[in-house]
C-alpha cells in the first residue's frame, strides 16, 4: 500500500490547472488536527480555486466527430466573439460550482488532478470519527437525493438497522436513463473520484464492507472512467484492507447494467444487481432493512453520493449556505433543447430557468419557449408561465410538478406537444417491465391511441379513453414508471388539451405520417 | 429471427457450435469472484458471451447456467430481459440512434430514417454480413443521457455527439469502408465484440482506454461560464466540527 499522504503527481499533468494556495496533500494532511475536526487548507477568504484560465471565446466549431481537445472546448464553451457574459447581474444563474469545478482540469479524471485539486482530504478526517457522526452531518446538512425523489439523504443512511447480524452495502444509481437526465454520465466521466471518495466515507459511515457502483450498461465510457478510479484508488491505499491505518476494510465493484430503463428503480436495480430481471420488488421491505442480498442497503444517486466529500470538507453551515432552507446544496441543471447554449450549469437550490436561460443565452435563434420539464419527461410539464418557479423540490412540487432529477428539456413553439407526448409514451411502453397488469396494458394501449392521434386518425373519443387509462395506470401501477408514463398525458392535458382536440377533428395537419409509424419502436 | 421462433412463453436462442476457451473460462471464474454472492454475476456473464460471440446464443445461455448454477430458464429469463442482449448476430459496429422526444425533435428521426434508408435495413436489423467487416446493426435507442448533446447517436455504446443526418452519414460510410472515426466522448472506436468485454468488466488495457480526450462543450459550460464571470461556490470555513452523536433515548 502505497502512503497516501505523499502522492507522486505526474510530471506536469495537470500544468494548466493553477494549483489552489497551500493545498499540496501533504499541507492539507499535516493540517489535520485531531478526530472530529476538518481543517481547511488556505484562509477564510480563499474560494474554491478556479480550475481554468479561460482565453477569449471564439465560435463554437460545431464539428460533428472527433474528439476536441480541451482548449477548444473551453473556447467554444461560452459565449459568442463580443456577446456578453451573463451574470446574475444580468439575470443569470448564480453559479456555485461544487461539483462541477474539476470538470475543466486537464486529465481531470485522475487522480493526481484530483488530489492536488482538493480530493482525498475529506477521507482521513471522516475515517477518524465515529461513523454515526457522519450521518449526523449530512443530516445536519440537508442533503437530499439526486435521484428525483429527494428524500433526505441522512436520514435514509440512519434507517439501517443498528444490530443487524447481517453486513450491510452501498449500492450507488448510475443507471441515468430518465429522458432528459443527463449529469450523472457526465460527472462519472469528468470526476470520477469524486464519486469514489464518497462512496468510501458513506460506506464508513454505514459500515459496509461491500459497495457496488452500477452504471448504466450503455455509458460504456463513464464505466472505464470510474473503474480506473477504483484501480487507482486502490493503488493509493484508498481501497482495499486496512484503509488509512484505520483498520476499516472496503471493496468497491463497478457494475454494468444492461440497458433497462426500470433498473433507475432502486429495487429493480438490487434485483438486476442480483442477476435477475429488472423488476421493482413490493416495498415494505425497504432496501434500508432488506436490500441487496436481503441485508441492510442503502441506495443512493451518483450526484448525491460525489457531494458528500465537499460537506465533509466544508460542513453543514457552509453546505446550507447554498440553495433554499429545504432544498439546500448546489445542483447540477442540465439544459438541453432548443436552447442556445446547452449544458450542465451547476447553480444553488431555487434557481429559476429564467435564469438559466439568461445564463445559456436565451432560447436557440430566438423562438420562444412552448413548453419544458423540471425534471425529466416523468415530471408534470410546465409552460412559461412557471419560468420563475425556484427549482427546489418543495418549490416545484407546490407549482404542481416534480423537481425530479432537473433534467431542463426546453422546446420551443414549433414542436407539436401531442408529437412529444407521443415519443415519450413509446419509451415508457417500450420501458415497462411487463410485472404489472395496469403499465404493461395500459402503456401498450396509451401508445396505441397515441399513434391514431399523431398520424391524423383519432378521435375526440380517444382522447376520453387516453384520460381514463392514464388515471387508471397513475396510482394503481407496482411502482413510479407507471405514474410517470400517465404523466405527460395528464400533464399535456392541463396545458394543451386544444392540441389534441385540433389533430383529431383536423383542424390542424397530422403531425407524423401514417407509413412512419410503421415499425416505430 | 423468423416469427415461428417468436412464440410466447418459449424464448429462441440460436444455437451455433461454439465452445468457449479456456481464456474466457478463467474471465468468467474471475468476475463470478468480484461479488459476495455469485448470480450478480449473471449480467456481466451475459455480456462476456456476446463479446465472444456477438450476440446471446443457446449454447452462451448454458455456459452462464453451468459457471452460477442455475438452469437454462433462469439465464433465458433475464437474457430475454435486457436491450442490451441480442438474440440475433450483430454486425461489426452497433449503431444506436436516440428517437426520444428531445432527440427526435432536433434531428433524431431524420438521422435515424436517413441511416436506414442508406443500409436498406430497419430497426435491429444487420446490413451486411453479422460479424464481417463494415457489417452494421442499427436500432432506436431511448434516452442515451446525452440530450446536453443532442441529437446523438452511439456506436458501440462510444457518444457522436450533435448529429446532423448528413454527419451521420458521412460516419456510416466510414464504418462501411472500414475505417473507425474517433468518438466525440468515448475510446478509440473497436468494435461491437470488443466493447461487450469492458462493460463485462474486463479490461485489458484500462488506462490508455480512459485517456482519449473527451471534453466536451455543453459538459463544460457552466464550469467554463463560472470561472470567466468569477463566481464560486461560497469558500469553506477554515475548521469544521462533526456533529456529535446523536443522544440515546
Amino acid at each position: 500500500m502505497s502512503n497516501p499522504a505523499e502522492p507522486t503527481p505526474e510530471p506536469g499533468a495537470p500544468a494548466a490547472v493553477p494549483p489552489p494556495a497551500a493545498t499540496s496533500v501533504a499541507d492539507a494532511v499535516s493540517t489535520q488536527t485531531g478526530p472530529g475536526t476538518v481543517s481547511n487548507p488556505g484562509t477564510g477568504e480563499e474560494a474554491l480555486p478556479v480550475p481554468v484560465t479561460i482565453e477569449p471565446a471564439l465560435p463554437p466549431t460545431g464539428t460533428p466527430t472527433g474528439p476536441s481537445s480541451l482548449e477548444a472546448a473551453l473556447r467554444a464553451a461560452g459565449p459568442g466573439p463580443g456577446e456578453n457574459w451573463p451574470t446574475p447581474a444580468d439575470g443569470g444563474a448564480p453559479l456555485t460550482p461544487m461539483l462541477t469545478r474539476r470538470w475543466a482540469s486537464p486529465r481531470s479524471w485522475s487522480i493526481n488532478t484530483y488530489r492536488q485539486l482538493d480530493g482525498y482530504q475529506a477521507l482521513p478526517a471522516a475515517l477518524q470519527v465515529e461513523p454515526g457522526r457522519l450521518t449526523e452531518l449530512i443530516k445536519g446538512s440537508g442533503l437530499r437525493g439526486r435521484g428525483g425523489a429527494g428524500f433526505p439523504t441522512g436520514l435514509k443512511w440512519s434507517f439501517l438497522p443498528p444490530a443487524s447480524t447481517k453486513p450491510s452495502y452501498l449500492v450507488i444509481n448510475g443507471d441515468e436513463g430518465e429522458p432528459g437526465t443527463c449529469k450523472d454520465i457526465p460527472l462519472m466521466m469528468a470526476d470520477p473520484h469524486s464519486l469514489i471518495e464518497g462512496c468510501i466515507i458513506t460506506s464508513y459511515a454505514i459500515k459496509a464492507p461491500f459497495c457496488a457502483i452500477y452504471i448504466r450498461g450503455e455509458a460504456v465510457h463513464a464505466l472505464r472512467r470510474v473503474a480506473n478510479a477504483v484501480e487507482e484508488a486502490k493503488a493509493a491505499g484508498f481501497l482495499g484492507k486496512n484503509i488509512l491505518g484505520s483498520g476499516y476494510d472496503l471493496e468497491i465493484v463497478v457494475h454494468a447494467g444492461a440497458g433497462a430503463y426500470i433498473c433507475g428503480e432502486e429495487t429493480a436495480l438490487l434485483d438486476s444487481l442480483e442477476g435477475r430481471r429488472g423488476q421493482p420488488r413490493l416495498k415494505p421491505p425497504f432496501p434500508a432493512v432488506a436490500g441487496l442480498y436481503a441485508s441492510p442497503t442503502v441506495v443512493n444517486n451518483v450526484e448525491t453520493i460525489a457531494s458528500v466529500p465537499a460537506i465533509v470538507m466544508g460542513g453543514s453551515d457552509w453546505y446550507r449556505s447554498m440553495g433554499t432552507e429545504k432544498s439546500p446544496g448546489p445542483k447540477i441543471y442540465s439544459l438541453s433543447g432548443h436552447v442556445t447554449r446547452p449544458g450542465q450549469y451547476e447553480a444553488p437550490m431555487g434557481t429559476t430557468l429564467r435564469q438559466l436561460l439568461v445564463s445559456a443565452g436565451g432560447m436557440l435563434d430566438g423562438i420562444p419557449l412552448k413548453f419544458f420539464t423540471p425534471g425529466g419527461s416523468s415530471t408534470p410539464i410546465f409552460t412559461p408561465a412557471q419560468l420563475d418557479v425556484p427549482l427546489s423540490f418543495d418549490d416545484v412540487a407546490a407549482a404542481g410538478s416534480m423537481l425530479g432529477t432537473t433534467a431542463l428539456m426546453c422546446f420551443n413553439e414549433t414542436v407539436s406537444v401531442p408529437w412529444a407526448v407521443w415519443k415519450w409514451l413509446e419509451f415508457y411502453k417500450h420501458e415497462s417491465c411487463g410485472k404489472c397488469t395496469p403499465c404493461r396494458e395500459g402503456t401498450g394501449w396509451l401508445v396505441q391511441i397515441l399513434r391514431r392521434i399523431v398520424s391524423g386518425a383519432g378521435t375526440l373519443e380517444d382522447l376520453d379513453t387516453m384520460a381514463d387509462a392514464a388515471t387508471n395506470i397513475a396510482g394503481r401501477s407496482f411502482c413510479a414508471l407507471g405514474d410517470a408514463a400517465a404523466t405527460p398525458i395528464l400533464s399535456s392535458f392541463k396545458y394543451f388539451r386544444s392540441e389534441f382536440e385540433d389533430l383529431v377533428t383536423g383542424r390542424t395537419p397530422p403531425v407524423v405520417e401514417s407509413r412512419l409509424l410503421v415499425g416505430a419502436h | 429471427m423468423s416469427n415461428a421462433n417468436r412464440r410466447i412463453g418459449a424464448p429462441v436462442f440460436l444455437t451455433t457450435d461454439i465452445v468457449f476457451d479456456e481464456l474466457t473460462e478463467t474471465r468468467a471464474d474471475e468476475i463470478i469472484a468480484k461479488y459476495p454472492y455469485s448470480r450478480s454475476a449473471l449480467l456481466p456473464l451475459l455480456h462476456l458471451v456476446q463479446s465472444v460471440e456477438g450476440f446471446v446464443s443457446q449454447p452462451g445461455i448454458e455456459f452462464c447456467g453451468r459457471k452460477l448454477g442455475l438452469t437454462v430458464a433462469e439465464v433465458s429469463a433475464v437474457a430475454t430481459f435486457y436491450t442490451m442482449y441480442k438474440r440475433t448476430p450483430c454486425g461489426e459496429h452497433l449503431i444506436s440512434v436516440c428517437t426520444n422526444a428531445l432527440c427526435a425533435g432536433l434531428g433524431g428521426d431524420a438521422i435515424f430514417a436517413t441511416l436506414t434508408n442508406h443500409l436498406g435495413v430497419g430497426n435491429e436489423e444487420t446490413a451486411g454480413e453479422p460479424g464481417t467487416p463494415g457489417s452494421l446493426t442499427i436500432e432506436h435507442a431511448e434516452c442515451l443521457a446525452a440530450c446536453d448533446h443532442a441529437p446523438v447517436l452511439q456506436v458501440n455504446y462510444e457518444y457522436y455527439d450533435n448529429q446532423t443526418p448528413d454527419s451521420a452519414l458521412d460516419l456510416v460510410n466510414a464504418l462501411q469502408a472500414g475505417q473507425r472515426p474517433l468518438p466525440t466522448r468515448g475510446a478509440p472506436l473497436t468494435d461491437f465484440r470488443s466493447v461487450e468485454l469492458e462493460i463485462a468488466g474486463v479490461f485489458t488495457n484500462l488506462a490508455e482506454r480512459v485517456d482519449n480526450p473527451t471534453a466536451s462543450v455543453p459538459t463544460l459550460r457552466g464550469t467554463v461560464l463560472a470561472a470567466h464571470t468569477e463566481q464560486r461556490a461560497p469558500a469553506m470555513p477554515d475548521h469544521v466540527d462533526f456533529p456529535p452523536l446523536p443522544e440515546k433515548k
